[in-house]
């Protein structure tokens, strides 16, 4: 079947997807359904919806691009050399984040400066806005519309991927109630990781950063309850977790390591998959969840990371062992919410309530996000 | 493409620069010879600039023009100096500044085309 529309399209990893998609679909709808009369047949028709639907997108893209044209040259060659020129051009560093993130859902993605207005909450003035400011300082400081040479690619691309995690990010870190008004920003993020990961299929990290993006997004549903509160990994539901986007994060994550060249976004996909593989949060290997948050700690030195690694040592050692680690960050992150509810829990297990009970109010001071609020409250009592 | 590259620097810098022995002073100035001479082809023009103690401001309030001690900048840095270059685009000129050798910040400014012929 993959081989028919690899012939059909021209494409394997395109055509691989639509027959991972198909089947998807099939594991959803055919034990509600029942098992249609000539599954093959299904899986096919299936898949050449999804082709199509692909290509709406593409076509929407290229209206996009036509769009541009008049703002920016473009020389006669492959489009996927064009698409990657246009997500090069759009993520350039002389850019902010604000204008790379707006400019690449618009022209890349093909959304309308109101659908990326609502998912960002502001107005379509405020977005029109800012793309507008940056096709203008995309002609008049000359940014080029290339290809970075191989000498820039390392950063050029890291600039990419940190835009399209921003983007991620934007969507799945958005409370349940946001969710249901907002435009699926996850998804889009994830559509534009895979076409980063088709048109430079030899570049690890982009592959690192699709597969943990799939690994988030397969406990997105778990991660809420039916009120709408935030739900600990520790208390999810594993059995909502969606296994199959999982096993294609995983198959992601093989290939990038064929490649050889670690970084950031593998190693933080390979630390979201041992999560993702536990079978219980028990079960967690937390040993190697440690030397992962070390390797990360040599590539990416943070503070953030470090108190990640704390958090690991807590449960593969015990309170006592990660506190010092904690308390050490304070200086750097105390304004940090996260830092303070870590410190809470440590000091909580430690039985030393009346400070825990101080870091907990600390931690509230500093989010405002209403379900991590929520959260906090109910651990204050 | 033209664009103009402004040096900027700490004054605090600026003042130990200044504070140097002259001999220390040249070897500090090797590094930015050789830069001036990597990109001689693409530099048309540029200055280091005297102190910002050494500037004077001209303000214009109401249309009367007022003389004032200092630069018109006011804060933690100060341009020590700018150099044109005429090169293919943005990218290019990206990359004369991140190989500008005495730290601090270098903006890139695009100059106004008015579409006369390239000199």
């Amino acid at each position: 079947m993959t081989a028919a529309l690899v012939r059909a399209l021209g494409d394997f990893d395109l055509a691989e997807e639509l027959v991972q998609e198909a089947l998807l679909e099939a594991v959803e709808h055919w034990p509600k359904d029942g098992i249609p009369d000539k599954p093959g047949a299904w899986l096919l028709t299936t898949a050449r919806r999804k082709a199509v639907d692909q290509f709406r997108r593409q076509a929407r893209f290229r209206e996009k691009l036509a769009l541009l044209e008049g703002v920016l040259m473009r020389d006669d060659t492959a489009e996927g050399d064009d698409r990657l020129r246009l997500i090069f051009t759009c993520c350039h560093p002389a850019l902010s984040r604000e204008a790379q993130v707006a400019l690449t859902l618009r022209a890349v993605a093909g959304l309308t400066t109101i659908e990326i207005a609502r998912a960002f909450i502001t107005s379509e003035a405020t977005i029109a806005q800012r793309i507008v400011r940056a096709k203008r300082k995309i002609v008049e400081a000359k940014i080029p519309y290339r290809v970075p040479a191989e000498r820039d690619m390392g950063e050029r691309l890291d600039e990419v991927l940190a835009v399209l995690y921003l983007m991620f990010n934007e969507g799945y870190l958005a409370t349940a109630g946001d969710r249901a008004s907002r435009r699926d920003l996850a998804e889009d993020a994830i559509w534009l990781a895979g076409l980063m990961v088709r048109l430079m299929p030899e570049e690890p990290e982009a592959l690192g950063l699709l597969a943990l993006m799939r690994l988030h997004l397969a406990r997105a549903d778990s991660r809420f309850d039916n009120e709408g509160n935030l739900v600990l990994l520790q208390d999810q539901d594993r059995t909502r977790w969606d296994q199959e986007r999982i096993a294609s994060a995983m198959v992601v994550l093989q290939r990038a390591a064929t490649l050889r060249r670690s970084g950031p976004y593998q190693i933080q996909a390979a630390i979201a998959a041992c999560h993702a593989d536990a079978r219980s949060w028990e079960e967690t290997d937390w040993r190697q969840i440690m030397a992962l948050y070390d390797a990360l700690l040599a590539l990416m030195p943070s503070p953030v990371v470090e108190l990640n690694r704390a958090i690991a040592r807590r449960y593969l050692v015990g309170a006592e062992a990660a506190l010092p680690e904690v308390d050490a960050l304070g200086e750097v992150l105390d304004d940090y919410y996260l830092f303070h509810a870590t410190r809470a829990e440590l000091l909580r297990d430690l039985g030393r309530d009346a400070e825990g009970r101080v870091a907990l109010g600390r931690a509230l001071e500093l989010t405002a996000n209403p379900a991590e609020r929520a959260l906090l409250q109910r651990r204050l009592g | 493409m033209k664009y103009v590259l402004l040096f900027g620097e700490t004054k605090e810098r600026a003042k130990q620069w200044e504070g140097m022995p002259d001999a220390q002073k040249q070897a500090a100035y090797a590094p930015i010879n050789a830069w001036f001479g990597k990109y001689g082809s693409k530099i048309t023009g540029g200055h280091e600039l005297q102190p910002d103690r050494t500037a004077t401001t001209v303000k214009f309030n109401n249309g009367k023009a007022v003389v004032t001690d200092g630069p018109f900048i006011e804060g933690k840095e100060t341009i020590g100096g700018y150099a044109e270059v005429t090169v293919a685009d943005l990218d290019e000129a990206i990359e004369m500044a991140k190989g500008w050798p005495t730290g601090g910040s270098v903006e890139v400014r695009p100059v106004v085309d008015r579409g006369e012929p390239e000199r």
